[in-house]
Formats: structure tokens, C-alpha cells, sequence
């Protein structure tokens, strides 16, 4: 009887972390932005009238630069779970100083840009798409950085340790998504260019 | 550095911090309240406000389309300038009360008031979790709510009006600030206003998922989940994935509008003059726009359903018929409402092949949605029915349902789609089958759960009055609606007074505007009723309803935390009403099998034997 079987006792619920699992949400919704511009890149795209330009190189540096920071990164949280505090801080530091050298290339990457004529504004679609993806990828970013603030503070006041890893996991988790959501927009532009 | 000096300072979890009573004090119980009953009741309220409003400004615009010779003088006082010489109604401000009374219901009421309410108010108690997985998020939720309102209401008083483009605000006309006066400063508050309303759309999702998931207590698994929760778990889902989307259309439509992109534009001529954005497409905003509008449309009817399911096998004194097949027919929905938005684009130039793909996707949700309508009626059969006032709501809810639901099969054909889109029989279908299933579901909700909101009862004649006159005003104001779509009527047109074939309808729109009123006031019945009887309704006992599920478990007025005590267990899904063999003909979750031998299926005997049982004292015996 199908009663039955929903009256069948079930031992205690397990449950995840809930910050970790909100975290995780908080994510997918990030990425449903993502994935609608880039429909609508696809659609707009498939519609015509779309210019084609080359990519700046330094997007190649800046990918390599974010890769980096995402294993300062894994570092620190590594560090975290064996206790050494001083690795813990270099690497939320170095991770922070990549994330900022990631952001200042994006930044010259849109001044090159401009001097080939690709602009946000005025154009054609293309090339504001472009701008769109990187700025609001770089916004997201600027949250990253605020939140490796967060834990260097927290490192300082001895809050992160092996016993408290869940803020460092969701930092870290926050940042690997950001370094491979950088490169899906890489390639995502590139393949379609 | 050594490592010895690092505070090892445990992070348990905060499960158990109802038991440091700290007195708070009023700002942090009623204003800034972490406390999910209290958030509950903000959005309620808020949502009654908008409602009101919403309401009154579509007694507005069915003025003018029943009475359109009538001098609106008297409304000068409230109105100012929007009522010029003549005594007419301005002509773009009726865009922007269509537009706003749209905006209002749709997100304002129907998403924020129904399960920025009952999500909140019900998770936590009915899965016995002591509260949301996140207080602060969640009020933080409500007040970014909050801020959206401020900001769409100081739009109403903007010099150039409110948005006026429809409340799917499509460009360019949106996009055009020189278009019409409502695409200029409410235009912008308007985006505004709605970036904060996903961000707390997604805030309070977020929330809800998590708290679903991670926090039912001992014995709740998903099986034994009330269809309540199963249904604003299902519309928290759909709205995290599709709110963003919403965000990334309003987005792209803020740079067009205001930092000179193109998206949405391209080749247009405005006044004479050529504009230079060249490459856009608006048929692309509207592709994002119904990838998000489609799934909206089940996000306000999911809560109302799952509130629905509940009130009816309560008081049908009846397990809900097909269970599983509620909760597979609600995921089934889920899924396929995003995959069908195009059926609201099949005249915008799509390909006609993709218009019959989306035609089938859309004709395949009329499955799921009848086997829904079908178990309402089925859990209702020869059952030992109560009327209270919440039942009737339900009642209606699944009658709006299926009426509203027949005419989507006809909209969904979209070679027939060709005439009826954007008449008045696409009104017709909305309202029934969104607007006012949801509202009714709305409404039931707060009928059947006040008492555990306010630990008073509503009062009943007022209860049923309000009942008739909304039921029967429903469908005098929408039926007709359908006859005039028929007969080809557009949407959002001022004025038929010019076109000579729509002559013979001048009655009915007088008819339906009447009704409308009518309707209109028959809900300051329900506010009366609701306020009054919050301070003076007669007090609640610990379980009217004689209902199975555990929120009838807590005191009459539940503190921080929900439950003095430790959190009853659950043994058994909250659908054992009428059990064969039972004293009671409902059995609450919290009831061991054990203690109730007389009425255990042979199986759940043999279950009975090895099941835990947790004392639980402080539960409220609600025998
Ligand atoms: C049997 C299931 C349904 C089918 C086949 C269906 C089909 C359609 C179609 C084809 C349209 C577009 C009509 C047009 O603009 O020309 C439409 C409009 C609409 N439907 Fe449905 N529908 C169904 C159920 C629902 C439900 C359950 C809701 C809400 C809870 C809903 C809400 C709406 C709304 C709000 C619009 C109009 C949006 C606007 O243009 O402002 N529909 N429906
Ligand atoms: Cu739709």
C-alpha cells in the first residue's frame, strides 16, 4: 500500500551545511545570468548583422593570472585545514593581489579595444556584448575580493582554523566558480567569433 | 607563528538559541524581525497594501472602458493633471495604470504578497524547523522588498507618470524615453524598483530551498512533506532560475536605454528624426522576457495550488487522491514551464515551425494541470465535506482553474493564436486562470492559517459573504471578457468608441465594468474582517481545523522558535484523515504508529514494532 511505504520510519534527515548550500544556489543563479546573454548572444548572433574583431591577447594573460589566483586560492584553504595561519594569510593575500592584477588587465583589455573601435556604447551588439560579459564578470569579482577581505580579517582575529572551515570553504568555492566562469566567457566568445 | 595560539572555538550550530530569551525590543520584534512569522506577516501586509491599490486603479480604467462618456471630474482631487479639461481621463495615463496595475498584481501581490507570506510562514512550521535556514537573509529579503515598493510607488507621483509600456515593458517603446511620457523617469524607477525585487525574489528562494532541504526534523523525509511545502519548494526552484533572467533582460534594456547600446533597437525613426542604433532586436527582449514571464505565471499559481491541496483534504476530512501524482504533476509543470515561453510570440515574426514546436510543448502542460484539476476533484468526492470559508476559496480556486485552463488549450494553438492575441480573450484567460485562482488561493491561505497567525479566528459570515460576492463577481467581470476578445477587441486600447463594429458592446463593457466595481468592494468585507478580527476575533483553539500537519502542534501563539519544547517528530504523512479504524478521523504526523494500533495498516503494524518513539511533552496534545 502506498501509505504504507510513506509511514515507513526514515532515520534523521541529513543535512548539509545550510550557508554551504545556499552558497551553492546563490551560484545557479549567477549562472542562469550568464547563460541567458549568452542565448541571447547566440540569438542575436544568428539574426545578422554582427560585426567580427579580433580579441585583445592580454585576455590570454588575464585567464592564466586567474588560474593562478584560483591555487593561491586552494592553498589557503588547504593551510586552513592543517592550521598554519601564516599560509592561510599569504594566500588569501597573493590571491587578492591576483584577483586585482586580473582586474586592472581586464581593464586595459577594454582600452585595447577601444583603440581597434570595439566600444560599449554606439555600436553594434557585438561589441557591447563583449563589454557585458567581461563587466559583469568583474563585478562579481569585486564581491570576491570584498569577501577574501572578509576572511584575512576573520584569519587575523584566529577565526579560521581546522574547526571553522566553512566561511574559507564558501570563499573558495566562490572563487573557483568565478575563475571558471571567466573561463567559459573566454571561450564561449572565442569559439563563437 | 604557532598554530597553539589559534581560538579553537567550536561553530555549533544555532539550532538551540530559542532558549536564550532576551527581551527584544519592539523595532527588533515587529520592524527588523529575523523571526519568519513576523516576515510573513510584513509581506502579507505590504501585499494588502498593493492589492488595494492595484484594485483601485483597475476601477479606474474600467471606468473609462464602460462609462467612456463620463466626466471623471471628481477623481481631480487624487488624480491632478491626468484628468484634463474635459474630465477625461489622459489618454498615456491610462497606459500607465494598466501598466502599473499589471506590475502590481502580477509581482507586487500574486509573487511577494503569496509566497513572500506563506513560504515563510509555513516552512518553518509545518517541516518543524525553528526557523529559516537564514534570518537575516530573509528579512533582508523582506526590506529589499520594501525598497522596491518605496521606489515604485514614488513612481506614481513622478511628474511624467509611472511606466507605461505594459507590464511586460517591451522596447523600444520602453526603451525610448522621448516615445511616451511613461518610458521617461517611471520607466527608469521601474527597472530599479525591479532589480530590487528579484534580488529579493532570490533572497527569499534561496532561503526557502535551503530550509527545505537541510532542516525538516526527525521523520520528514519528502514523502511525507504536506503539498504545501512540496509547492512553494517547486516555485522557490523555478524562480531561482528564472528571475536572473528577468535581471539579464532588464539589464540589457538599462544600457539601451540609458548608456546608448543597441540590444533591443535598431533603425528606428522617431519624430522625423533617425536614431543611430543600428543591429538590436526587441524580438531578443522578448525572448528573455517570457523565459522568465512563462515560469512567473507558475510561480504565482504553485503556491495557491499547494495551499489548495491542503485546505481541501483538511476539510474534506479526506487523504489527498494521488499524492505522488501531485508532486509529480507540479515537477512535471516545472519543467516544462521553461520550455514554452514562445507561445507568447507566435505572432512577433517567429519561424511558424518553431511556432508548432512550441505549440506542442505548450497543448503537452494541459496533461499535468488536468490531472491536478482532476485530484481536487477526486480528494472532494463523497467526502465529508466542511465548508468553511477557506474551503469555498479552494473550491473556486479549482473552479477558476479549470475554466481559465480551457481557454489556454485554445491560446496555445497558434494558428488560432493569430486572432486572439492581445484581444481581450487573452485578458480573459489570465485573469481567470492566474489572477484569480492565485488571488483565491491567496485568500484561502489567510482564512485557514490566521488563527495560527494571530491566534484569533476571522469571522465566518463575513468569511462567506465575501466568498459569494468575490466568486460570482469573478466571473461576471471575465466571462463576458471572452465575448469581446471573440470579437476582436485589442488590450490596452483607450477607447472603442471610434470603431462602429464594436458598437453592440457598449452594454456588456458597461456590464463588466459594474461588476468590476462591485467585486472591488466586496474585499474591504475581507479587510474589515481581517483587522478587525485580529483584535477582537474569538480566540483561536490550538487546532480549528482538526488538521493533521505539525504548525497545529505549537501554542497558540507560537514564540521565537516555534516550539517551547523540543521538535516533535514525524511518523506518519499528514494525509491520514479518515483513517478505517481510527477514534479521530484525522491523525496529526507527530502521532506514533505505535499508538495507534486500531487503525494501522498490517504493514505499518510491523513498522510500528521497531519505530523510535521520542517523548515529546511539551507538544500540545490537539485531541
Ligand atoms: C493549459 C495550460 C495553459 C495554456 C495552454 C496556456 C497558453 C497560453 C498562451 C498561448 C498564451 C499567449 C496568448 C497570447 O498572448 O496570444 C497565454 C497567455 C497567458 N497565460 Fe496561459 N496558458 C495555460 C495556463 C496558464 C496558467 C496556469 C497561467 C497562470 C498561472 C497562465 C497565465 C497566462 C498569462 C499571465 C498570460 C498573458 C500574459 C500577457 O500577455 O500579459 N496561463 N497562455
Ligand atoms: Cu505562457
Amino acid at each position: 500500500m502506498m501509505e504504507a511505504q510513506m509511514n515507513a520510519p526514515i532515520g534523521k534527515v541529513r543535512a548539509m551545511n545550510p550557508k554551504i548550500f545556499g552558497l551553492w544556489l546563490f551560484i545557479i543563479s549567477i549562472t542562469m545570468i550568464f547563460i541567458s546573454l549568452s542565448s541571447a548572444y547566440i540569438v542575436k548572433q544568428a539574426e545578422g548583422n554582427w560585426r567580427i574583431f579580433e580579441f585583445p591577447d592580454l585576455f590570454k594573460v588575464t585567464s592564466l593570472i586567474i588560474v593562478l589566483s584560483s591555487v593561491s586560492m586552494h592553498w589557503s584553504y588547504i593551510a586552513a585545514k592543517r592550521n598554519n595561519l601564516l599560509q592561510i594569510r599569504l594566500g588569501l593575500v597573493v590571491t587578492a593581489i591576483l584577483g586585482a592584477a586580473f582586474m586592472i588587465g581586464q581593464f586595459v583589455a577594454w582600452n585595447e579595444l577601444v583603440s581597434i573601435d570595439v566600444n560599449f556604447s554606439g555600436g553594434n551588439p557585438a561589441e557591447s556584448f563583449v563589454y557585458v560579459f567581461t563587466g559583469l564578470h568583474v563585478a562579481h569579482l569585486i564581491g570576491g575580493v570584498i569577501f577574501l577581505a572578509v576572511m584575512l580579517k576573520a584569519s587575523f582575529s584566529y577565526k579560521v582554523h581546522s574547526k571553522s572551515l566553512t566561511k574559507i570553504e564558501m570563499c573558495t568555492t566562490y572563487w573557483h566558480f568565478l575563475g571558471g566562469l571567466w573561463l567559459y566567457l573566454y571561450l564561449f566568445l572565442v569559439l563563437n567569433n | 607563528m604557532s598554530v597553539t595560539d589559534i581560538q579553537l572555538q567550536e561553530n555549533t550550530a544555532h539550532d538551540d538559541h530559542h532558549d536564550d530569551h532576551h527581551e527584544q525590543s519592539f523595532i527588533e520584534k515587529y520592524i527588523f524581525s529575523t523571526d519568519h512569522k513576523t516576515i510573513a506577516k510584513q509581506f502579507l501586509i505590504t501585499g494588502i497594501f498593493w492589492a488595494i491599490i492595484g484594485g483601485a486603479f483597475s476601477v479606474i480604467f474600467r471606468l473609462q472602458l464602460g462609462f467612456p462618456d463620463m466626466t471623471l471630474e471628481w477623481l481631480k482631487p487624487i488624480l491632478g493633471k491626468w484628468i484634463d479639461e474635459g474630465g477625461k481621463l489622459d489618454q498615456e495615463f491610462y497606459l500607465a495604470l494598466v501598466t502599473m496595475h499589471g506590475t502590481i498584481m502580477v509581482f507586487f501581490v500574486l509573487t511577494a504578497g503569496l509566497s513572500g507570506t506563506f513560504s515563510n510562514f509555513l516552512i518553518p512550521l509545518q517541516i518543524g524547523a525553528r526557523d529559516m535556514a537564514s534570518g537575516f537573509m530573509n528579512m533582508l529579503s523582506y526590506w529589499f522588498f520594501f525598497l522596491s515598493s518605496v521606489i515604485m510607488f514614488i513612481s506614481l507621483f513622478l511628474e511624467t507618470g509611472p511606466a507605461a509600456g505594459g507590464w511586460t515593458i517591451y522596447p523600444p517603446l520602453s526603451a525610448l524615453p522621448q516615445a511616451i511620457q511613461g518610458s521617461a523617469g517611471g520607466m527608469t524607477l521601474w527597472l530599479v524598483s525591479m532589480v530590487f525585487f528579484i534580488a529579493s525574489t532570490l533572497l527569499g528562494g534561496i532561503n526557502y530551498i535551503t530550509t527545505v532541504i537541510n532542516m525538516r526534523t526527525e521523520g520528514m523525509s519528502f514523502s511525507r512533506l504536506p503539498l504545501t511545502i512540496w509547492a512553494f519548494f517547486i516555485t522557490a526552484v523555478i524562480g531561482l532560475l528564472s528571475f536572473p533572467v528577468l535581471f539579464s533582460a532588464a539589464l540589457l534594456l538599462v544600457f539601451d536605454r540609458s548608456l546608448g547600446t543597441s540590444f533591443y533597437l535598431s533603425e528606428i525613426f522617431i519624430g522625423g528624426e533617425a536614431l543611430p542604433n543600428i543591429g538590436g532586436s526587441p524580438i531578443l527582449y522578448q525572448h528573455l522576457f517570457w523565459f522568465l514571464g512563462h515560469p512567473e505565471v507558475y510561480i504565482v499559481l504553485l503556491p495557491a495550488l499547494g495551499i489548495t491541496s491542503e485546505i481541501i483534504s483538511t476539510n474534506s476530512r479526506k487523504p489527498i487522491f494521488g499524492y505522488r501524482a501531485m508532486i509529480g504533476s507540479m515537477l512535471a509543470i516545472a519543467f516544462l514551464s521553461f520550455i514554452v515561453w514562445a507561445h507568447h510570440m507566435f505572432v512577433s515574426g517567429l519561424n511558424p515551425f518553431l511556432g508548432s514546436i512550441f505549440m506542442f510543448l505548450t497543448l503537452i502542460i494541459a496533461v499535468p494541470s488536468a490531472v491536478k484539476a482532476f485530484n481536487y476533484i477526486t480528494t472532494l468526492w463523497k467526502g465529508n465535506i466542511v465548508f468553511t470559508p477557506a474551503m469555498l476559496f479552494s473550491i473556486g480556486l479549482v473552479s477558476f482553474f479549470i475554466s481559465g485552463g480551457v481557454t489556454g488549450i485554445f491560446l496555445g494553438n497558434s494558428a488560432l493564436d493569430i486572432n486572439l492575441h492581445d484581444t481581450y480573450f487573452v485578458v480573459a484567460h489570465f485573469h481567470l486562470v492566474m489572477g484569480s485562482a492565485s488571488f483565491f488561493g491567496l485568500l484561502a491561505g489567510v482564512y485557514h492559517w490566521f488563527p495560527k497567525m494571530f491566534g484569533r479566528m476571522m469571522d465566518e459570515k463575513l468569511g462567506y459573504i465575501h466568498f459569494w460576492v468575490t466568486f460570482v463577481g469573478v466571473y461576471l467581470v471575465f466571462f463576458p471578457l471572452h465575448y469581446i476578445g471573440i470579437a476582436g477587441f485589442p488590450r490596452r486600447y483607450y477607447a472603442f468608441t471610434n470603431f462602429d463594429a464594436f458598437s453592440a458592446f457598449t452594454d456588456l463593457n458597461t456590464f463588466v465594468s459594474v461588476a468590476a466595481i462591485l467585486t472591488f468592494g466586496a474585499q474591504f468585507i475581507f479587510i474589515f474582517n481581517f483587522f478587525y478580527s485580529m483584535f477582537r476575533g474569538r480566540k483561536a483553539p490550538a487546532n480549528p481545523w482538526r488538521s493533521n500537519t505539525l504548525e497545529w502542534t505549537t501554542p497558540r501563539n507560537p514564540g521565537h522558535g516555534n516550539w517551547p519544547g523540543a521538535i516533535p517528530k514525524v511518523y506518519r504523512w499528514p494525509y491520514d484523515y479518515s483513517k478505517p479504524g481510527a477514534e479521530e478521523d484525522f491523525i496529526p504526523q507527530h502521532i506514533p504508529l505505535s499508538q495507534t494500533p486500531e487503525s494501522n495498516l498490517e504493514e505499518e503494524n510491523e513498522l510500528a514494532k521497531t519505530e523510535e518513539v521520542r517523548e515529546s511533552k511539551n507538544v500540545e496534545d490537539s485531541h
